[in-house]
């Protein structure tokens, strides 16, 4: 019976969050609209109504004290979940986040810790323009002390979110704003996927295509498009992109000799260009090729959806440079 | 009312102008006919109109989320308007912006914002451009209540007040923010408040009585050009529609009959009665207005539509100018 429930991805997060509010008192969340309200994408709904308010904290629209509130009260011994409503707002909290949040511990000779979770909701594809769709992960994971993770299913999110409440280290759990209703099984009882661990979400033996979010889907279904003309790709999502599983990377491009990096974020300094090195560095004479990496034009995030739509990779955009990597060999 | 009739006639134009503009908006976006967010401003042209009228073309405003109405106070052109909440080419913004970024530079409108709080210290600085320049251009910072809880603004406050700028900093108080109300956020009920802890004068106006919102905002920018410095208005208003869109969707978080209570008094209406009452216009001539303006409605949704979308080589078009400026 357990094993046909089905929930979406903003479900997921939300039953992750109340099931570690029910096993430990100390946990509470902080944001906007997120308590009578549920939070401006219903992740948070009827969790007020569950633990109260004092544990589900509506605040004002103050971003640099949302997360100050989370570091002062987890080096003081609670569990804080705060929410930033969407990732562009991390600016606002830029100093609290990557002057405070992540260096605590290390300025403090190890002393502190910094049992800190920050959500928020990343990512394009909805019209909504230049500060409300950016794809800032590569920023947060160039932040010795961060740790940065980016579901992109609701089994994921449940395990992951669990895993980022119980961490003791500052975590940002990024949601997809376009993958919240998404839905698929998730377990009922609590479980948690390790921080630090990619999934292989489909094995092949021609090409490693590395994806994460909302592009690993996309990328399972350019996979699936191209199996039928005989390609067979090996898809990774790395789950958790501070810290990177690095090992999974490297033996998956060792044993298909060309990768692709797919991600919506800006091409430029993004993720693709570290997982690239990496594997350079790490598998440089597996390769029949360069490692090549798909992201977005180096501009902000245009509003029109005429333009939107062709400033984010697609299934469509990512078959073809996959097709285009094969053929270099 | 010691406002002359063309000043009269002027506000409500510019308010009829916001109403006729957002009901559009709002029913293109239930069509499903607009991408993006929507945050109309239908309720609160009391303020916008009330403000913008005691500005001259080269003042400059910083905006809000909720921006449509202050540009079209500021004489925002409905055609380029609804070109871009629809994403077309020849929108104000080139279909790059939409509703959250709608701006025109030539009105001295410097954007929408899409971060709460964030147009406050760009105001600041069109104001200290304006004092430098020394030709006694004023700026005005919109802003929400929800917005004074930003550390933005309180920088912005109290810069202005430090550098004595000719600046006023205008506060849409509708008492929410998004879906949560002031009460929870804040344990003060005026914003004016805030001002005095800066050393600005503060004052509290019926912000649904567009001559009050006028009358105060030719004070405070009497005061701004004369070198008086910069000054706070709290104009006390409300949303009619939902935060964004129309309809309250999911949870209820105004109760009904408050905002009944608050449509009672709606600032357009309210305001016709008052002219037709005392013989400053008839209600054809209202109703002539209404008519006229709604047809600069269809003519611009037609110019809207017919419009060509921009194509995708414009994607990399403007993230940088080639121009240098400084003197060599
Ligand atoms: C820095 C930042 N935080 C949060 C948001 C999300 N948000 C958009 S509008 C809004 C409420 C703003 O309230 P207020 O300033 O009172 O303006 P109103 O919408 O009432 O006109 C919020 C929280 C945002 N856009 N920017
Ligand atoms: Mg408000």
């Amino acid at each position: 019976m357990s094993d046909v429930r089905k929930l979406t991805y903003g479900g997921a997060f939300n039953e992750a969050v109340r099931q570690a509010m029910e096993a430990d008192e100390n946990i509470f969340c902080a944001g906007e609209d997120i308590g009578a309200f549920g939070g401006v994408f219903g992740t948070y709904l009827g969790l007020q109504a569950k633990f109260g308010a004092h544990r589900v904290v509506d605040t004002p629209i103050s971003e640099q004290a949302i997360v100050g509130l989370g570091i002062g009260a987890a080096v003081t011994g609670l569990r804080p979940i705060v929410d930033l409503m969407f990732m562009d707002f991390i600016c606002v909290a830029f100093d609290q986040i990557v002057n405070q949040a992540a260096k605590l511990k290390y300025m403090f000779g190890g002393e502190a810790t910094m049992p800190l979770t920050i959500t928020t909701g990343g990512g394009a594809g909805l019209s909504a323009a230049a500060q409300h769709s950016q794809s800032l992960e590569a920023i947060l994971c160039h932040i010795p002390g961060l740790k940065v993770v980016y579901p992109s299913n609701p089994y994921d999110m449940k395990g992951l979110m669990t895993a980022c409440i119980r961490e003791n280290n500052p975590t940002i759990m990024v949601k997809h704003k376009r993958l919240l209703g998404m839905s698929a099984h998730v377990p009922e009882e609590n479980y948690e996927i390790p921080l630090g661990k990619a999934n292989i979400m489909r094995a092949g033996t021609d090409v490693t295509v590395i994806a994460y979010g909302r592009m690993a889907n996309e990328t399972l279904v350019a996979a699936e498009k191209l199996a039928a003309d005989g390609i067979e790709c090996e898809v990774i999502d790395p789950r958790t992109l501070q810290p990177l599983d690095t090992d999974s990377i490297v033996e998956s491009a060792r044993k298909t000799h060309k990768v692709l990096v797919v991600h919506e974020a800006v091409k430029f300094g993004g993720l693709g260009a570290e997982i690239a090195s990496q594997i350079h560095e790490l598998a440089f004479d597996y390769l029949d090729a360069p490692v090549a990496r798909i992201g977005a034009p180096f501009s902000p995030v245009p509003f029109s959806p005429a333009l939107e739509q062709h400033y984010l990779p697609d299934a469509a955009s990512i078959e073809a440079g996959i097709r285009n990597l094969v053929q270099r060999s | 009312m010691d406002l002359s009739p063309p000043v009269q006639f002027d506000l409500h134009r510019r308010m009829v102008r916001i109403r006729v503009f957002e009901e559009a908006a709002g029913r293109l976006a239930e069509a499903n006919k607009l991408p993006g967010f929507l945050h109309l401003y239908v309720g609160e042209e009391a303020v916008a109109a009330g403000v913008c009228a005691a500005l001259n073309d080269d003042d400059h405003i910083t905006s809000t989320h909720r921006g449509h109405g202050h540009l079209v106070a500021k004489g925002g052109d409905f055609n380029r308007m609804m070109a871009e909440l629809m994403g077309k080419s020849t929108g104000m913004c080139k279909g790059k912006g939409g509703s959250m970024h709608i701006s025109d530079l030539s009105l001295g409108m410097l954007g929408a914002n899409g971060i709460v709080g964030a147009g406050s210290p760009i105001a600041v600085g069109a104001a200290f451009a304006n004092k430098y320049r020394g030709r006694g251009q004023v700026a005005v910072a919109f802003f929400g209540d929800g917005a004074t809880n930003i550390g933005a603004f309180h920088e912005a406050a109290n810069m202005a007040c430090a550098l004595h700028l000719p600046i006023v900093f205008a506060c849409e108080n509708n008492e929410y923010g998004e879906f949560t109300p002031r009460s929870a956020t804040m344990a003060i009920t005026d914003i004016v408040d805030r001002a005095a802890g800066y050393g600005m004068p503060g004052v509290i106006i019926d912000g649904m009585d567009v001559v009050a919102v006028h009358e105060a905002t030719l004070e405070a920018v009497a005061r701004a050009r004369a070198g008086g410095g910069p000054s706070l208005i709290e104009a006390k208003t409300y949303r009619f529609y939902n935060h964004h869109g129309i309809q309250n969707l999911g949870l209820k978080y105004r109760p009904d009959d408050e905002v009944a209570r608050w449509k009672e008094r709606d600032p357009i209406f309210t305001f016709e009665d008052r002219m037709i009452e005392n013989g400053t216009m008839t209600r054809d001539r209202v109703d002539e207005i209404w008519a006229g303006l709604r047809g600069e409605i269809d003519v611009a949704i037609k110019f809207a539509e017919d419009s060509p979308l921009p194509t995708p080589d414009q994607i990399l078009v403007d993230v940088y100018t080639s121009m240098t400026g400084a003197a060599q």
